[in-house]
């Protein structure tokens, strides 16, 4: 293929609208007569609704309506589960609003619909309520117990399911309860991955209009296809009425991969009153209402020889479903399973996940949604065993990993790795990072009893992505497939108009996509358009999540560049007056075969297809195309993060002074997009193993309802990264491109925590919790465990 | 209601508003300014920065979800939209983040480039640091801040050559040829050496 | 979020803000910046009937020598405080802690004297007006009066100024021979203190002199250390000054919450004070 544009690090067609601040979010929306929706939330945990009372509201200046759950109740619907991970999981139903009980605080209780946001929040709060307490359930471990109080009384169980692989019952590996009983050495560890929020910057927002033929909705929405099916399943609504835009979307991080109550109550106030509606929530209402991620407890058993080698694996997962089962949250733990192998080539392995359900907000999807988790866990433990056997924590991982001539690699998952080379990334980031220099500077900070200790920590991760065939996704009981796809339109003056059935919210697609088809087609970047986000002119896709869109997409867009060119080439040969056969395609221009004069270009045949005076018989007047791809294989970035931190052993203080991260992520379609998400998923992993947390009080109430308690690291809390990469190109695909847009977040949280408690392992310092907050640390250091 | 008299990228508005009503819902629902966003309710994420004149006549960076409308009575406004100058060019800081790749999704992008323009006027040379805590109002949940630094390095280095103005040109009416659909953006070259290359 | 609803009056001088309080009762509130108050509306934390302005009142925003103090306006942003060449030359601790005061945007619109009438013991300068010997003159339906930083704050989020009241302007001694330093910590940059440390010393011979030492976040009011202060008192080394770093926390009483124990606030307000000393003799 042509490569001058893939792999140049051009710059991005969407920052235009975006830098100028005339763009549209769902929130800029505003259409005649529209309504504004306030809604009102439950204060408590758990409590049963004795009795509510909208009428109050409705004298409220400005107020159109105002509704309970109860007033809607045949209606509403309830809210879908796309992954019902085992077949006998407990799927309680989830009305939009509550009807007769609330099961976390920040569930919806009641709707206004206003002529102005202020008259709505005004009116929400004359709205009465009589809530009876009922007992909330918060920790996991006491929600499984016997005579638990119950957060669906009428389930019996707060268990919604147990997941379990075996490699042995798989047949894909030994028996790990076998392993871990005849190993030399055994560590066993539990960890905690605290539950966090996703805290996208644009908060979410919906605008239906039902005044026209169809309902169409604007949505803050990562996955507005999916949102399209499932509002029309949902609602009973006949899908081709339904009409779902996502404009810009500022960021998703899998926090705006769900259908949402406020979507459906938006829909069904909209169907109510005949009117468009507007709500956006206020941040507050983000933190406490929008699914929250991670909030899992691992316990976790490696079996080794006393030289390094991994014999065996046991894990046991209890992972927080929150009050419901979220549209794919029983499935996040399960896209883990799979990788607490990582990359080694342990050689039995045995999973155990239940998800269990608490009077807390939902969980579901979050950057990385599995994998981090995953990832965290058995790097950690990696390091625990070098400790153990008094072994450098880069030698421990290199003597299990998979090396480059072993691949393709079958893992005791039965996953076919598909390419990678763990060595060479981690020879490149030790160089990157100074490593040896950095050891000796600890042992000087050491020797002298500094009372700044420092740490080095190491993160040798892979992970999954590009979800993924379609197959496969069947097999582990998702309510979906893999596959996406691509329409490229060739217009009579031989711009392109291509379609996608991604939908990027920050990932730049539309200029990688455009980077691509440039490439394919032999047209100049700015003649192409990519459209997407809107079901009327995208009507199919599964959207962008996973780190799926390049690796899936990415090679549907190919695959119908070639079509087009296919579709063209009858037409240039008898424009050219040969034979198709002797044609050749190159930098956009049909030729025949060893004559470098006189071709044609794609936009000559367009503009023949257009008029279509005159063609070779037989041939439909289009060059048009549209490719669906359904993947192989998932793909398997890899790669190495090392990163220095400086610890105060006076206040606990962390600051990070160093951080290398080198990828792999196959082939780079533009190096300045894939730094650019390198650099965030960096900074969100941090954040985890530093910074962010979602805490609940006993009584249930969330106590970081805001970004004063919520908190995210700003630029003066971050370190620069240093970023470099591998290229290993995938070989299932001809454009040999992996995603990255998990990468930084799965590999960055174990590299700071394990960097701090190397700092800290001459104090007795063994573990500390996420995130390591400076009296955490200190804590550590006072007792030398946390 | 009150009535107040506001000047905002050029225009001069007179409106009744509610006492209660934030600078920021004047702009994007009575003057249309929705360039201007919202990100929070307790002024942490700074999506909402523009610039204000002060009682003496400074502008300088504000985060008008923290201001009410009646406040801003006779004051003078910059925001996202009046930055570029007559003849439609970008504003130095504008171009370096996109240059740079200063933002992803977007939405913090409005508010970061009007902090990033108050502080450049403040200090036009500042280090990497002095731009990390001049930032420091303002959250981005996309780019670790990293390309961000960067472009408001570069923007810093534009203007004190002497290639560009730090202070907002006086704005236009008119979206001319820069704003407009099928311009995009110019497109310089930047050398290969800024953008890390694989290793082979 | 928005609001509730509030009746909003500017003033333009003191006399009438005063009028206008007294007619429109104790839910009034008084406004300058707005940065703390503003927030806590748009929560809905705070619902006043009415609103006064401080904002349209010039005299307000005036920075005065007064001889051996400074005296700062009701006005008077925590931006002017750090670009006024008065307080740069006189009162170094206070830009210093200024500095550290929320962010750029925060600082532009937020009064000194407004963070001290909010009187929340987290905000930096409350300590840092206990230190430097500030004085408050507040006016009144009965005229003005005058009150002393230590009896200024009374308890959490409740300051000397009563409902009918306007903090005029703040008179600060110039530091003269006091070396002062504010040590923050916080766990993120947006983070209000955890804890802060605000200190003072004069130096003689080579010793410390005298030294004042307040404490931010360390009670419901920011308030002195005085053990410490005593007992740093002719220190003379950083083993004397240690000890007496040790001693910060007698007669705190910080609370245990999200952002820490008051265990680790007691510890680290030892830790910040001996840095804090010790950075200056």
């Amino acid at each position: 293929m042509t490569t001058t544009e893939i792999g140049s690090p051009r710059r991005r067609k969407e920052d235009a609208r975006l830098i100028t601040g005339r763009t549209t979010w769902t929130e800029n929306v505003t259409l005649p007569g529209m309504l504004h929706l306030a809604i009102l939330r439950s204060p408590l945990a758990h409590a049963r609704i004795t009795s509510i009372d909208v009428s109050p509201a409705l004298e409220t200046k400005g107020v159109v309506a105002a509704f309970s759950g109860r007033d809607v109740a045949d209606v509403q619907g309830s809210l879908p589960c796309a992954w019902p991970v085992t077949e006998d999981m407990v799927h309680p139903d989830r009305p939009p609003i509550a009807v007769d009980e609330v099961r976390f605080m920040g569930e919806a209780v009641a709707v206004v619909a206003a002529r102005s946001r202020a008259a709505a929040l005004d009116a929400i709060a004359a709205i009465e309520v009589d809530y009876e307490p009922l007992p909330a359930v918060l920790d996991m471990e006491q929600a499984i117990a016997e005579g638990a109080d119950l957060v669906h009384a009428g389930k019996g169980t707060n268990k919604g399911y147990t997941w379990v692989f075996d490699s042995a019952e798989a047949g894909t590996g030994g028996d790990a309860g076998a392993a871990i009983d005849d190993a030399e050495v055994v560590i066993r560890r539990r960890y905690v991955q605290q539950r966090l929020i996703p805290a996208f910057m644009e908060p979410r927002s919906v605008v239906v209009d039902p005044t026209g033929d169809v309902y169409t909705m604007w949505s803050a929405t990562q996955i507005p296809h999916i949102l399209r099916f499932l509002l029309a399943v949902v609602t009973g609504t006949p899908e081709h009425k339904v009409r779902v835009i996502a404009p810009d979307v500022g960021g998703g991080f899998g926090g705006k991969l769900q259908v949402t109550p406020e979507e459906l109550i938006a829909f069904v106030a909209a169907k109510r009153l005949g009117k468009p509606v507007k709500y956006t929530e206020s941040r507050s209402e983000s933190l406490v209402s929008a699914h929250h991620g991670r909030d899992v407890i691992q316990d976790i058993e490696l079996a080794a020889r006393r030289d390094g080698t991994v014999t065996g694996l046991r894990v046991k997962l209890l992972a927080n479903m929150g009050a419901y089962m979220g549209l794919v949250g029983p499935g996040v733990p399960i896209l883990g399973a799979f990788m607490y192998n990582a990359i080694y080539k342990f050689p039995a392995y045995r999973f155990e996940c239940s998800g269990v359900f608490t009077n807390t907000t939902i969980t579901d999807a979050y950057r990385g949604a599995g994998r981090p988790e995953a990832t965290y866990a058995i790097e950690r433990i990696m390091d625990e065993l070098a400790v153990e056997l008094g072994l450098d924590p880069l030698e421990v991982r290199s003597r299990n990993w998979i090396n480059a001539d072993e691949f393709p690699f079958t893992t005791v998952c039965g996953l076919a790795y598909d390419s990678g080379d763990y060595a060479k990334a981690t020879d490149r980031a030790k160089e990157l990072f100074g490593y040896d220099e950095l050891r000796q500077e600890q042992q000087a900070r050491r020797d002298s009893g500094d009372s700044v200790q420092l740490g080095i920590g190491i993160s040798t991760y892979t992970e999954m992505c590009g979800l993924a065939p379609s197959r496969v996704l069947g097999a582990l009981r998702y309510g979906a497939g893999g596959w996406e796809t691509a329409s490229v339109r060739m217009l009579p003056t031989g711009r392109v108009e291509v379609v996608t059935g991604t939908s990027p919210h920050g990932q730049g697609h539309e200029t990688a996509w455009s980077q691509i088809v440039a490439d394919q087609l032999g047209v100049a970047f700015d003649d192409v358009e990519v459209l997407h986000g809107d079901t009327r002119t995208s009507y199919k896709g599964l959207d962008t999540y996973g780190s799926r869109s390049l690796a899936v997409g990415g090679i549907a867009l190919y695959n119908a560049c070639q079509k087009v060119i296919e579709n063209a080439k009858p037409i240039a040969a008898h424009m050219l007056e040969c034979d198709p056969a002797d044609l050749e395609f190159t930098g956009g221009q049909f030729r025949v075969r060893g004559n470098p004069d006189g071709g044609k270009s794609l936009a000559d045949c367009a503009l023949a297809v257009f008029a279509a005076h005159d063609l070779p018989d037989g041939i439909e007047p289009t060059l048009d195309a549209d490719a669906v791809y359904d993947p192989v294989n998932f793909s398997f970035p890899h790669g190495t993060h090392l990163c220095a931190t400086e610890v105060d052993t006076e206040t606990g203080s962390v600051t990070i002074r160093k951080y290398v991260a080198v990828d792999d992520i196959g082939r780079v379609i533009n190096p300045l997009i894939v730094d650019g998400q390198v650099h965030g998923g960096i900074a969100q992993g941090i954040a985890q193993a530093l910074f962010e947390e979602a805490v609940y009080d006993a009584d249930g109430n969330l106590m970081t309802g805001t970004f004063v308690d919520y908190t995210l690291p700003t630029a003066a809390d971050l370190p620069a990264f240093v970023t470099d990469r591998t290229e290993s190109p995938a070989p299932d695909h001809p454009l040999g491109t992996k995603g990255v847009g998990e990468a930084g977040t799965i590999a960055s949280t174990p590299a700071v925590v394990n960097a701090i408690v190397d700092a800290l392992r001459p104090m007795g310092v063994n573990d500390i919790a996420m995130p390591c907050t400076p009296e955490r640390v200190w804590r550590a250091v006072q007792g030398g465990a946390a | 209601m009150t009535r107040v008299s506001i000047k905002v990228d050029g225009v001069d508005y007179e409106d009744d508003v509610e006492p209660r009503t934030l600078l920021v819902h004047h702009l994007r629902e009575s003057l249309g300014k929705v360039g201007t966003v919202v990100g929070c309710d307790t002024s942490n994420c700074g999506a909402c920065t523009v610039l204000m004149s002060d009682a003496d006549g400074h502008q300088q960076g504000v985060k008008s979800c923290a201001v009410l409308a009646v406040q801003a009575a006779d004051r003078e406004i910059t925001t996202i939209e009046g930055l570029s100058g007559p003849d439609n060019t970008l504003h130095p800081v504008q171009r370096a983040f996109h240059e740079a790749h200063g933002l992803q999704c977007g939405f913090c992008t409005p508010g970061m480039i009007m902090a990033a323009v108050d502080l450049l006027r403040e200090n036009s040379d500042p280090s990497e640091q002095e731009i990390r805590e001049g930032l420091e109002g303002n959250l981005c949940r996309c780019t670790g801040y990293q390309n961000i630094v960067r472009a408001v390095r570069a923007a810093s280095e534009e203007i004190r050559h002497g290639r560009a103005e730090a202070e907002p040109a006086p704005p236009s009416q008119l979206a001319g040829e820069d704003q407009t659909p099928d311009s995009g953006l110019p497109r310089q070259s930047v050398p290969d050496e800024t953008i890390p290359q694989p290793v082979p | 979020m928005i609001p509730p609803s509030f009746d909003y009056a500017a003033p333009t001088t003191v006399d009438e803000a005063v009028g206008v309080l007294a007619e429109a009762g104790e839910d009034a509130k008084v406004i300058a910046g707005g940065q703390s108050l503003i927030p806590l509306l748009r929560m809905r934390f705070a619902a006043p009937s009415t609103l006064v302005d401080l904002g349209g009142i010039a005299s307000l925003r005036e920075v005065r020598d007064d001889g051996d103090a400074l005296v700062i306006g009701a006005m008077v942003t925590h931006a002017a405080v750090l670009r006024d060449p008065l307080v740069n030359e006189h009162l170094p601790l206070l830009v210093s802690a200024t500095e550290t005061v929320a962010d750029r945007q925060v600082r532009h619109r937020g009064t000194f004297a407004g963070s001290l009438a909010h009187a929340d013991p987290a905000g930096d300068l409350p300590a840092v007006a206990l230190v430097l010997g500030a004085s408050m003159e507040i006016a009144g339906p009965g005229g003005r009066r005058v009150v002393p930083a230590s009896e200024f704050f009374v308890d959490y989020l409740t300051s000397a100024v009563a409902a009918d009241e306007v903090l005029v302007s703040v008179r600060v001694p110039k530091q003269g021979a006091w070396v002062g330093s504010y040590q923050k910590f916080n766990r993120v940059a947006q983070g209000w203190a955890l804890v802060g440390v605000a200190a003072m010393v004069r130096r003689e011979n080579g010793s410390i002199a005298e030294a004042r030492v307040g404490l931010t976040n360390m009670a419901s009011t920011p308030l002195r250390a005085t053990a410490t202060e005593q007992a740093l008192a002719g220190a003379d080394s950083r083993e004397a000054i240690g000890a007496a770093a040790a001693r910060v926390a007698e007669g705190t009483n910080p609370s245990d919450d999200l952002l820490g124990s008051a265990d680790y606030r007691r510890h680290l307000a030892g830790v910040l004070t001996k840095r804090a000393v010790a950075g200056l003799v």
